[in-house]
């Protein structure tokens, strides 16, 4: 066999055979008009040989497909790239033995969910007392002062409090996300920050079920976390750039 | 009644007279005050309804009006019943007089108390028949309809617009949903008045309004013909005018209201005596028009562990409980919440989820509890969700519970499409089938771990309530007793909104529901 290629496809059980399964609604009744539909719809989308495995009535006016089919399409990892946090992740002890060895103490950290969103299960996770699965949250670690706002608070009262509680780092979640509402907030608070010409002056890192590192890096922020990521994580991250970026570092 | 758990009535007996008391306790203080938000109640059931030229509710221009230029603490119905003498119009009338700047009703600040209130008796009563006449048409609905033995399933639609929400709900129904709750656009809790008109922009949910009650109401008496079944439907009567969303359900016929005496105070940060001001008059409401109220108890679960604060959980249902009570709500209306939120990695969780369901049931024989799928624990995984979906849903069957929130294997992912929806109603379809009688049919161990568990987890509810009587339940509510969250009786959104009655205070609609419920009784 010749050297591993790195163009792949997805896998079913034989090497290359492009096999996926998919499903969707469509807007009409159930009926073999739909089955067809369905499966022009996924030979638009370069699935080979679309077979309809399911089908059924959602209403009188719309209906649900399963459909597995051969995707034609390849990639080749050499073209991939990946938005990638190149800093270490530390323990809970760890960040706290790391703070004390490189800064003027306390570091400051405030946090909260913005806009409309109400959800605050977030960044309460990251930064009450009680933490998450386990995790103590930022409340906890010493070295460090955290202060979370709460839900639905605003962008610009936000950077207020960070500005009046001499905040290094800020701390945005968003749960919400119906309609890329979350994107528009964060632009927005980006926009704010750099309009009161004050982005250098914090580490802002956000987080939430839907985001990502590399959406993060796009919209300006230093960070993002997504799902599983708990505060070690966060303050791992935070610590390492403002040591970086000589931010309360012990001269 | 059904005791397999074979659970110490005393102890039981001894948590209701606990909560009876935290319950009593609280109720001297609200009796005491009132609110912005209670008296904007008033005016909607006196039929003010509409919005002013720059989109202000009427009801919140009229009480904005008496807050900055009068004293509030006597009630508006002491300025409605002057100001509709004076000027021989309807209550809707002056409201838009006041709006608009064309009446002054400060000038009626230290007139004598009218007992009588004749000019608002009528208005009132017209709003109390439009009422009682959507209470006729739901009972007549559910006589003329088979009662159902299982669970009723209940699933959400949340797309921000009532149209879309509408298509979504219909398909439900089709699907065999019983109960279609629309979920509130985020951030509504804490707005200080009622949006108003059909409403097509929402985020993580649509806004509240009368009129996409009215729509919605509309569009589910259709698919119930269709179906031949009523389809009930469920708002929120939650946030900062909790008694507002109360009223206008009562005369959109909701059938069921989102209505936690403690939720808004634990996770909204709405302050606390605000909440329990404002949930006693919707409460009131919701007795009086018959719609089943939802406590929010599961949620404590989604900060807490479901495992070791499980009896958090009971101790607020007793809670709740007397609270209804002390609103004069019969127990076919008290749908108490707890959750299906137990660690997927506990060994035995299924177990300890089926104590806590039979519990509950056990212990609120009467009440149409509200048992809440996994949310913690979904991951994304969407297959192995709809297992542990599957697992909630053989719970609920099997100890009967009474309103079946279903899971949607997409929890943690997006608002349900309309297939995650319809696979949620197939899968707990089949399982409603398939377990139909499994409860009746299996006992347990007398010296099992589900017995020990119902047991131990009685006993911790009991040693909090008893502390809560104690301390009371503002100073519980402090020390972060629900949810591990800590809240001030001072601190939170809503306080100033918040009056002390004068002694010349009035209220004649709550007078009146309050007699006309306690008639109700005694005539049962």
């Amino acid at each position: 066999m010749a050297a591993k290629s790195t163009w792949i496809r997805p896998y079913g059980d034989t090497e290359n055979d492009g096999k996926i399964q998919i499903s969707f609604s469509l807007p009409v009744p159930a009926s073999p008009l739909g089955e067809e539909a369905a499966k022009k719809i996924a030979l638009q989308m370069g699935i080979h040989d679309p077979s309809v495995v399911h089908y059924e009535a959602l209403s009188d006016h719309f209906s649900f497909y399963v459909l597995y089919g051969r995707a034609e399409h390849m990639v080749d990892l050499n073209q991939v790239n990946v938005v990638e946090m190149d800093h270490k992740v530390m323990s809970k002890e760890e960040v706290e033995a790391f703070i004390e060895a490189h800064f003027v103490e306390p570091l400051v950290f405030v946090g909260a969910s913005t806009g409309t969103d109400a959800h605050t299960v977030g960044i309460d996770a990251i930064m009450n007392m009680k933490g998450y699965n386990g995790n103590y949250g930022l409340e906890r670690y010493k070295g460090i002062k955290a202060y979370n706002l709460g839900g639905q608070v605003d962008n610009e009262v936000l950077l207020e409090k960070a500005i009046e509680l001499n905040a290094d780092v800020i701390l945005i979640s968003q749960t919400v996300t119906q309609k890329d509402v979350h994107i528009e907030n964060l632009t927005s608070f980006i926009e704010l920050l750099e309009a009161e010409n004050k982005r250098k002056d914090f580490i802002v890192i956000i987080g939430g079920p839907r985001i990502h590192h590399g959406l993060a890096k796009e919209l300006g922020y230093d960070a993002g976390f997504g799902p599983k990521k708990y505060a070690y994580d966060v303050a791992s991250f935070a610590v390492q750039l403002l040591k970086e970026k000589g931010i309360k570092v012990r001269r | 009644m059904n005791n397999k758990l074979n659970l110490d009535q005393n102890i039981i007996a001894s948590c209701r007279v606990y909560a009876k008391n935290i319950a009593e306790q609280v109720q001297q203080f609200i009796d005491l005050h009132t609110t912005v938000a209670v008296e904007r109640t008033v005016l909607r059931l006196l039929g003010i309804d509409g919005v002013d030229e720059f989109g202000r509710p009427l009801v919140n221009a009229v009480i904005d009006h008496l807050v900055e230029k009068a004293d509030i603490s006597k009630g508006v119905s002491h300025y409605m019943t002057y100001a509709m003498n004076d000027h021989d119009e309807t209550p809707q009338e002056i409201a838009k007089r006041v709006a608009s700047g064309s009446c002054n009703l400060s000038i009626y600040q230290d007139l004598p108390v009218k007992t009588e209130m004749s000019e608002l008796i009528p208005f009132f009563e017209k709003t109390l028949a439009r009422v009682e006449a959507m209470k006729e048409i739901r009972s007549q609905w559910l006589k003329n309809t088979d009662k159902k033995t299982t669970p009723a399933k209940y699933v959400i639609v949340a797309t921000g617009n009532i149209y879309e929400d509408i298509k979504q709900a219909i398909s439900a129904a089709k699907k065999g949903a019983d109960i279609i709750a629309v979920i509130r656009s985020t951030g509504q809790s804490l707005l200080d008045y009622v949006p108003y008109g059909a409403t097509t922009e929402g985020f993580g949910g649509t806004y509240a309004t009368q009129e996409n009650f009215r729509l919605m109401r509309e569009a589910l008496d259709q698919v119930s013909l269709e179906e031949n079944r009523y389809i009930k439907l469920v708002n929120y009567a939650s946030g900062l005018c909790m008694p507002e969303i109360a009223a206008m359900g009562a005369i959109e016929r909701l059938d069921m209201m989102l209505n936690d005496s403690l939720y808004g105070i634990i996770f909204r940060d709405i302050n606390m005596k605000r909440t329990l001001i404002d949930q006693y008059f919707s409460r009131v409401i919701s007795s009086y028009a018959d719609m089943i109220i939802n406590t929010g108890e599961d949620n404590y679960l989604t900060t807490s562990d479901a495992y070791d604060h499980a009896h958090t959980v009971l101790a607020s249902q007793f809670i709740n409980e007397q609270f209804a009570k002390k609103a004069g709500m019969k127990e076919s209306l008290m749908g108490l919440g707890h959750a299906f939120e137990i660690s997927p990695e506990i060994e035995n969780s299924f177990l300890y989820e089926l104590a806590q369901a039979e519990m509950a049931r056990e212990i609120f024989p009467n009440a149409p509890l509200k048992y809440m799928p996994p949310t913690k624990h979904m991951t994304g995984d969407i297959f192995k969700g709809c297992v542990q979906d599957a697992l909630f849903n053989i719970a609920t069957v099997t100890s009967k519970q009474s309103i079946h929130l279903l899971g949607m294997m997409t929890e943690a992912i997006h608002t349900p499409f309309m297939s995650d929806r319809a696979i949620a109603l197939n899968i707990a379809s089949y399982i409603e089938k398939a377990f139909k009688n499994f409860g009746d049919e299996i006992t347990f161990n007398p010296d099992g771990i589900i017995v020990k568990r119902a047991h131990f987890v009685l006993n911790q509810a009991h040693h909090l309530l008893e502390e809560i009587k104690d301390e009371g339940l503002f100073k519980a509510l402090e020390k972060g007793r629900f949810a591990e969250i800590s809240r001030h009786e001072d601190g939170g959104k809503g306080l100033a909104g918040v009056f002390v009655k004068h002694p010349d205070y009035q209220n004649p609609i709550l007078d009146l529901l309050k007699k006309r419920l306690k008639e109700e009784h005694h005539g049962r």
